[in-house]
């Protein structure tokens, strides 16, 4: 390319700029973003999990124990420990995002986001303990 | 509080250069003043050659959207005093084409605005002797927000998925689409949705949320995008479940 | 040169531009309509009216009652038969413009709601909260991207009629991206290009409202009509000029002097009452409650800031919930522009220059006496608001008299032969004159924001809100001189690609042509009315004077001033009686 431009009267000759590689480290919020877009990666590992139990307990109590066991290693908590981070993350963004998606009406009246939002922690707490008391009880 | 401020503004002469460069301007500080009072003293006292758009300097005609120090912002609502003593940084809007120093090309927009039919659509239309459509309060108030949205394009230059994707229908497009779906008066949603599920519209975006956050009408664009999903989203699966039936 | 051709030509995306044009593609389908804009059309400056806008709509209410509010708003100087046709057509516009989606209020049934405004009898202004230009502007370009007829030339700024055996036959416009001069051939023209506040150095109007069409029409032999009369806004805030809305005054608000007296009470405008009251007190007509500001500066009763001085609109005690529901945007301009919450403080507020009541002479059906050539909205003076405008007559105005400037101007295109072949030459000389004037001028030592200031200087210190004989004299002949400085003006940016000091320099050039004719006009007519009120003169005169101005230009290029007589139908000149 020559330095000087080649410009002809009466042609615009817009510039456009290149998006960088780095662009999600421009703000704080594309950063998270992309975090947020990472963490399928560890719902997916959450799933792959526990198809491999699933296959554990098919192939009898030997089997499920060995399982049981490999869970118990460092490296299994460690990895177990940030993929829980990271769905906690995936599920408290959709929390806030479901009265974005969804306005409910109320008599004529539009329900406040906070209530929707509040109303989806309140369903997990419940689910959570029930979940919690059958495991307990046991 | 300081009596100059440095004002460092992106320059793009076309015909004389093939890239952007910087030049900073020394420019009295003045409490009252927005970023477009001290971009009009350069462009009045200092350097007539400098382009860019304003009109109505009460954030509400549009045109004065720049990034002022790497945000997306409308000029004549940015008061300088947010920044001083630190230095201002005017840039043109992230992900268009930059014609000439801040003034960039809307064109792809004023196209997708026109794609989405951002009109009232209905199968019979009455004669406006006969009356108004009635509407009440709470059926204006579900569209209201979305009929806010003056173009200024901010939103589309804080969506890196527009700056990858540059086909994406984009944020305010897709709000004002919704604008008329929530209107009682509307019967085009199907029509309009038709449109948006394609492959540009909707499913593009994956909820980066910058879009609201700097929205200067608090239009919420990412909201009305992601109520277009699940509306998109319900409908095929009704489609699944009920090939038969159902509009 | 490029060469572009189409049947019908607006010039100007604003709400009587955009009105206009829809006007054609649905009477005329078969014609090509082309929208040019110097801006795209929903910058305009339709975009900031706030209060709303008035059609009678209201069983309580009647068509002669809005005919009788804004003839006498306007000081007997309306052509009544005008104002009759635009209370006439003005529900039925409303009412398509909500057909095509506008947001207005509503009341809780779902039917239209209507709030009070200045110099109204009954409540008959609706209204998009105080947002309404904003809503009707959106509405109006949104709608008209659904005709397919419609070709939008956007960001081209016209610098020239085009006129061949005698009728307009279409424009130059520079392309604004690249620099180019292109010549647009109609068989008519419609200039629909707003008004000129930027004359004055204190004003509501945005950056673009520089009376273009105006100077376009003057320089193509069409003659400005009532240009003295020029309205300031009460209620605008210091420094910025930004319009706090009448609405705020219509749903209740107070004007205070700087002991909290509301000093309107003083003037023959009524007595207070806690609520308001039509055509009384803070509902008084604009020009009134302008002049009442300036006579309490004098008696030393106003406050004094560091942008001039001030009184006080109080809306205090409407309380935040109907502020919110109502005035949200008074709350945000205060809010961001002037850092007071109005539901807890008093706002400031002073004269602002508002609106032009003059403009392109037309009649009924927006033809201009140059064939070929029609006018709308503040560009135009049809006339129906005379001395002085009623608020949220304008927006109304711009919807009626567009539709029917669209309309003539599509019947009288499609009865036209082809464009004149002495065009094209008028096209490269208008390419020559920008090129030689401003791009490859040498020398020259002036610049656009010294002349601008002293222009300026010269509108407020000789047309404000009262004039005298001498002040007048004076200021013409210092515009005379500007004009000739303006011969030597130089500029920094020689370039093609998006140059805005060229078109400022164009902008500038149109502002000193209309500024002659005011200060011209106002000379000429010895008298006080509405608006236009001379110290010299301080009655009415309706012998010699109840009639339009109409200012030509003349061969040197000072504007000459002849007169026509104003249409009488029904309301013989009466008293303007308010408070009452
Ligand atoms: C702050 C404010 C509040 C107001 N509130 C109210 C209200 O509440 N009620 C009411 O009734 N009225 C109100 N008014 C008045 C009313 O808004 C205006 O009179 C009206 O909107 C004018 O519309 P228009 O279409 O004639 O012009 P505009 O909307 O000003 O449009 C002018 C058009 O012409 C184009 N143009 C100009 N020059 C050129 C050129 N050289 N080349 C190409 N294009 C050109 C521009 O690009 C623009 O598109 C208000 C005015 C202001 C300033
Ligand atoms: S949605 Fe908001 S940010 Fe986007 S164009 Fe509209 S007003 Fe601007
Ligand atoms: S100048 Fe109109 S929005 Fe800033």
């Amino acid at each position: 390319m020559s330095a000087e431009p080649h410009y002809t009267l009466y042609h615009p000759r817009w510039y456009r700029r290149r998006v960088s590689v780095w662009w999600w480290l421009q703000n704080r919020s594309y950063t998270w973003f992309v975090l947020r877009e990472l963490t399928s990666v560890f719902v997916a590992f959450f799933a792959v999990v526990y198809l491999w139990q699933l296959r554990a307990l098919a192939q009898g109590p030997e089997a499920y124990g060995l399982f049981l066991l490999r869970l118990k290693t460092p490296l299994f908590l460690a990895l177990d420990t940030v993929a829980f981070l990271f769905v906690l993350f995936h599920a408290i963004t959709w929390f806030h995002l479901t009265p974005k998606a969804m306005v409910f009406q109320v008599r004529g009246k539009r329900v406040p986001d906070w209530v929707i939002v509040g109303s989806n922690y309140a369903a997990w707490l419940v689910l959570s303990g029930a979940v919690a008391f059958t495991l307990l009880r046991g | 509080m300081p009596s100059t401020v440095a004002l460092t503004v992106a320059r793009y002469r076309p015909e004389r250069e093939s890239e952007p460069t910087f030049q900073t301007y020394e420019i009295p500080f003045r409490k009252d003043w927005v970023v477009l009072d001290a971009l009009n003293h350069v462009k009045d006292e200092l350097d007539g050659s400098l382009s860019f758009r304003w009109s109505c300097r009460m954030g509400v005609c549009g045109s004065c959207g720049m990034k002022v120090n790497g945000t997306p912002k409308l000029t004549c609502a940015t008061f300088l005093s947010d920044y001083v003593p630190a230095p201002i940084r005017v840039e043109p809007l992230d992900y268009f084409p930059v014609v000439r120093d801040l003034v960039v090309d809307l064109t792809d927009f004023m196209r997708k605005l026109k794609q989405v039919k951002p009109w009232i659509i209905r199968t019979e239309e009455k004669p406006p002797a006969e009356g108004e459509y009635l509407q009440t309060p709470d059926q204006l108030d579900t569209y209201k927000q979305f009929s806010m949205c003056i173009n200024c394009m901010l939103c589309y230059s804080a969506c890196p998925i527009y700056g990858l994707e540059p086909s994406f229908i984009g944020p305010a497009a897709i709000a004002l689409a919704q604008r008329y779906n929530m209107d009682s008066r509307d019967e085009g949603a199907a029509e309009r949705l038709k449109i948006l599920s394609e492959h540009d519209g909707i499913w593009q975006c994956t909820f980066v949320g910058e879009c609201t956050k700097v929205c200067p009408k608090h239009v919420d664009p990412a909201g009305a995008i992601q109520q277009y999903k699940l509306t998109g989203a319900t409908r095929w699966v009704k489609s699944l479940l009920l090939p038969w039936g159902t509009r | 040169m490029d060469l572009s051709s189409c049947d019908v030509l607006v010039v100007g995306g604003g709400g009587a531009g955009l009105r206009a044009a829809i006007a054609v593609a649905e009477t005329h389908p078969r014609l090509r309509v082309a929208v040019i804009s110097k801006v795209y059309p929903m910058r305009s400056h339709t975009v900031s009216a706030e209060g709303g806008a008035a059609a009678v709509i209201k069983a309580e209410d009647s068509l002669d009652e809005h005919a009788y509010d804004t003839i006498s708003g306007g000081d007997w100087l309306c052509d009544q038969d005008a104002v009759e046709a635009f209370v006439r057509e003005a529900p039925e516009e409303m009412l398509r413009l909500e057909h095509w989606g506008c947001p207005w209020n509503r009341e809780r049934d779902g039917h239209i709601a209507v709030r009070p405004f200045g110099g109204m009898k009954v409540e008959r202004t609706w209204f998009a909260a105080d947002k309404t230009g904003f809503h009707l502007l959106h509405t109006l370009f949104q709608t008209t991207l659904k005709y397919d007829a419609i070709q939008r030339y956007d960001e081209f700024f016209v610098t020239k009629l085009l006129v061949g055996e005698g009728r307009c036959q279409g424009v130059v416009a520079i392309e604004l991206s690249t620099g180019q001069v292109r010549a647009i051939t109609a068989n008519a023209v419609i200039l629909c290009t707003g008004g000129c506040g930027k004359i004055f150095p204190f004003t509501t109007n945005a950056s673009i409202k520089n009376g273009d069409g105006m100077a376009l029409a003057y320089r193509a032999g069409a003659p400005l009509k009532d240009m003295e009369f020029v309205q300031y806004h009460p209620t605008g805030l210091p420094f910025t000029g930004i319009l706090i809305t009448e609405a705020a005054r219509s749903e209740g608000g107070w004007l205070l002097n700087k002991d909290g007296y509301r000093y309107l009470q003083d003037y023959e405008l009524g007595t207070p009452t806690p609520k308001p009251v039509f055509r009384s007190m803070e509902l008084g007509p604009r020009d009134r409650l302008s002049q009442c500001f300036v006579k309490e500066q004098e008696k030393g009763r106003t406050l004094e800031g560091p942008y001039g001085h001030y009184v006080h609109l109080d809306i205090r005690h409407l309380g935040e919930k109907l502020i919110d529901k109502k005035l949200p945007f008074v709350r945000e301009l205060c809010l961001k522009y002037v850092g007071i919450d109005p539901v807890k403080e008093m706002i400031p507020v002073r004269p602002v220059v508002h609106y032009m009541m003059g403009g392109i002479h037309t009649d009924i059906h927006g033809a201009t006496p140059l064939k070929g050539l029609y006018a709308a909205g503040e560009a135009a003076c049809v006339s129906i608001n005379g001395a002085n405008r009623l608020g949220s007559n304008s927006l109304t105005e711009i919807l009626v008299f567009g539709a029917r400037a669209g309309k003539a101007a599509a019947a009288f295109a499609a009865e036209q032969a082809g464009a004149s072949p002495s065009l094209v030459a008028q096209a490269h000389d208008e390419q020559r004159r920008i090129e030689e004037r401003f791009l490859r001028k040498s020398g020259g030592k002036e610049r656009i924001a010294t002349l601008r200031a002293e222009m300026h200087q010269i509108m407020e210190e000789s047309a404000g809100i009262y004039r005298t004989e001498t002040v007048l004299k004076e200021a013409a002949g210092k515009l005379k001189r500007l004009q000739e400085r303006f011969q030597d003006l130089s500029l920094d940016d020689r370039s093609y690609t998006f140059n805005t000091e060229l078109t400022a320099a164009l902008e500038l050039s149109y502002m000193l042509d209309v500024a002659q004719t005011i200060v011209h006009s106002a000379l000429e007519r010895r008298e006080s009315r509405g608006s236009h009120q001379r110290t010299d003169y301080p009655q009415r005169d309706d012998e010699r004077f109840l009639a339009h101005s109409l200012a030509y230009r003349a061969e040197e290029g000072s504007p000459r001033i002849a007169y026509r007589p104003v249409t009488i139908t029904r309301w013989p000149p009466g008293k303007r009686v308010y408070g009452r």
